[in-house]
């Protein structure tokens, strides 16, 4: 099947087009009052990502503030018990803990670019918060947090280093009360102050042009995973795994890997405590298209076109919608997506922990339990996994869960 | 008459009568599914268009009062269908031009196919769809316009001048003005830059231009009539529905005989 992807695969490179669709994806779907910021936005990034300054900038930071190159670590016990070449892209080492950071920082330095006066950003785990916290901090710039009341209690060892590093968090008691609710409220806020404000979006969603910019943000982890794993061993991977809640981490894994035949792309979703509309967070695995927040992609809606509230013991995967590449990529069958529930999700946290470690974030063990599963049904296959968080701001809910049973 | 004309006809009569033309807002089915067309009528009777809100559960562009309805209506089971099964069944039907203001998804879930025909059975004159910019609307608007259906547009004070001109040469029914950068039901002044907007958007524009967003009192109707061809009012009618009181002096108060 896959020696022939070439012939039957669309030019991934070629997406998103002008109109910021990929395939029939994508899209801006914004109140008015945004269409002039985004058309701002969409020239910033077409100025700058490019920009020999910029790059030279953001090169340089990522390297020596935020921790750059992440190391690719071989899971020797992991490998041995599942049977397969196990391979770990760690971007829990990076500065504030996951892959985060590689855009929070990049989106940062471009709105200082842009003249923004003050930077804004939703969280759902608190990563991107903290990210954003970081980077505003670090270049000087006011910020301030969205976060939904549930994930402010779920997460707050992250509430409090947002606010150690001079971030205003608000807690968002609309809505669903999670990541949802906190991007609808910065997009709120934007929408009153659109020309002085910097929205930096966490993930690879949202009106054009951030689903791009996002993915050429984070594109630095499957570029740095791509050149590790041929030197360390010896060849591409034959899997890459990632979770997908928006879908930022995925698709930085799986860009750079996007036209190299031989290598499947495995998405992994949050499967929370079943099949039902409103027990899982799955968008790809269960979920129909629709407009949310600015872009067309899957959702998990009602037929009216209602939102779903969703569950998954995780927050930063706790998301109704995914990013339209994503979308993308299952319509045409490049990547696949499956589904990890809680209860599995918690297990492979502590096989990892126990036998590498290495403490996962509850996110990224959606991660292992899919390529777990893949070295179950390929013995001996090499696996990438893009080991996106770690999980010390999963403590309280780690406290009330494995660990209480553990007792 | 073709429905998607009548809006602007509607609002140019008023204009005609020597007064601000008024666009009365509510949630459909709030505060209850059984007051709903009692509600409209009675919004209708002093309203020269009214605009029905269809719920939605991310309203992005909306402040607190309409999230809180809508969010409520939805909680009470009201649909798209379930709208426009109530306005088939309206009695008597209103002069007054009916327009549903929807978020896009709640319109994609039920077909933009069958869309049109089910909102002209139903008696809607139009469709004002915020989170819809000019360069994503063509499948909407040609499939609206075929059962003679509008889609309003919107434009807003951060909106360039050549944008502008682009918005307004496509327009129907009228231009709705967003009267400031930010959500839907924080009252606004209306300062000397604002009334120089809508002058702006006013010459742009070859159909009437209604400024709407934060509307709450005389004074504002008052000064923003003297550029503009009518007002919406949204979250402050939406206030008085919810407290369960008649909305008609409230209604009259902005734009009627002062009392």
């Amino acid at each position: 099947m896959n020696t022939q992807l070439k012939t039957t695969m669309p030019d991934f490179n070629a997406y998103p087009d002008a109109r910021g669709r990929f395939g029939s994806f994508g899209g801006r779907y914004v109140p008015e009052t945004l269409v002039p910021a985004l058309d701002r936005l969409q020239e910033g990034v077409r100025r700058y990502l490019v920009d020999a300054d910029f790059q030279a900038e953001l090169v340089s930071e990522l390297k020596t503030w935020a921790g750059r190159p992440t190391p690719l670590t071989r899971a020797h016990t992991l490998s041995k018990r599942w049977g397969a070449e196990v391979w770990l892209k760690r971007e829990d080492m990076a500065h504030t803990g996951a892959h985060k950071i590689n855009n929070a920082l990049g989106q940062t330095l471009l709105a200082k670019r842009l003249g923004a006066k003050r930077i804004i950003a939703e969280t759902g785990a608190g990563q991107h918060g903290v990210a954003s916290a970081a980077a505003a901090a670090r270049m000087g710039m006011p910020c301030v947090i969205y976060m939904g009341a549930v994930d402010v209690e779920r997460q707050s060892p992250n509430v409090g280093r947002m606010r150690l590093m001079g971030a205003e968090v608000v807690s968002v008691t609309s809505g669903d009360k999670t990541l949802r609710a906190a991007i609808d409220e910065a997009l709120r806020d934007w929408v009153s102050d659109p020309n002085g404000t910097y929205y930096s979006l966490g993930s690879a969603l949202g009106p054009h042009p951030y689903p791009y910019l996002v993915r050429e943000l984070q594109s630095v982890i499957g570029k740095e995973a791509r050149a590790q794993i041929q030197l360390q061993a010896g060849g591409l991977p034959d899997v890459a795994v990632a979770c997908v809640g928006g879908g930022s981490n995925a698709i930085g894994l799986f860009h750079p890997f996007v036209n190299d035949a031989g290598v499947q792309l495995l998405g992994i979703e949050a499967g929370g405590r079943g099949s039902g509309l409103g027990d899982n967070a799955a968008t790809l695995t269960f979920g129909s298209p629709g407009v949310l927040h600015g872009t067309y992609s899957m959702l998990l809606q009602d037929k009216f076109g209602q939102v779903q509230e969703t569950h998954s013991v995780s927050a930063g995967l706790d998301y109704p919608g995914v990013g339209p590449e994503h979308a993308l990529l299952q319509s045409c069958g490049r990547a696949t997506y499956e589904s990890a529930n809680d209860e599995e999700t918690l297990e492979a946290l502590m096989e990892c922990a126990k036998y590498e470690g290495i403490l996962s974030a509850i996110e990224t063990a959606h991660a292992l339990v899919g390529a777990r599963r893949y070295a179950r049904a390929n013995p001996g296959s090499r696996i990438l996994i893009g080991f996106s968080g770690r999980g010390d701001k999963d403590m309280p809910i780690l406290q009330r869960t494995v660990l209480k049973d553990l007792l | 008459m073709a429905s998607h004309e009548s809006i602007s006809i509607a609002i140019n009569a008023a204009r005609a009568k020597g007064r601000t033309a008024l666009v009365g807002f509510l949630t459909a089915g709030f505060p209850s599914r059984a007051t709903f067309r009692k509600n409209l009528l009675a919004v209708a009777q002093c309203c020269d268009v009214v605009e029905i809100g269809v719920p939605f559960s991310d309203p992005m562009a909306d402040g607190t009062t309409i999230q809180r309805a809508s969010a409520a209506a939805l909680l009470d089971g009201v649909t798209l269908p379930w709208i426009l099964d109530e306005l088939r069944a309206l009695q008597p039907r209103t002069g007054a031009p009916l327009l549903l203001m929807s978020y896009l998804n709640p319109l994609l879930a039920f077909g933009l196919d069958l869309l049109p025909q089910a909102a002209h059975a139903a008696g809607v004159s139009g469709f004002i769809v915020p989170d819809l910019p000019y360069e994503e609307s063509d499948d909407l608007k040609t499939a609206l316009n075929e059962a003679k259906i509008a889609l309003v547009q919107m434009v807003t004070p951060v909106t360039q001048e050549d944008r502008l001109k682009k918005l307004c040469a496509g327009a129907q029914g009228f231009i709705y003005a967003v009267t400031m950068t930010g959500t839907t039901g924080k009252a606004v002044d209306v300062p000397d830059d604002a009334l120089e907007y809508m002058q702006r958007v006013k010459r742009a524009a070859s159909i009437p231009v209604c400024a709407g967003f934060g509307i709450r009192s005389r004074a504002q109707v008052d000064r923003l009539g003297a550029c503009v061809d009518g007002v919406i009012v949204g979250s402050a009618l939406v206030e008085i529905l919810e407290r369960n009181e008649d909305p008609q002096p409230f209604l009259k108060s902005l734009v009627g005989e002062p009392v």
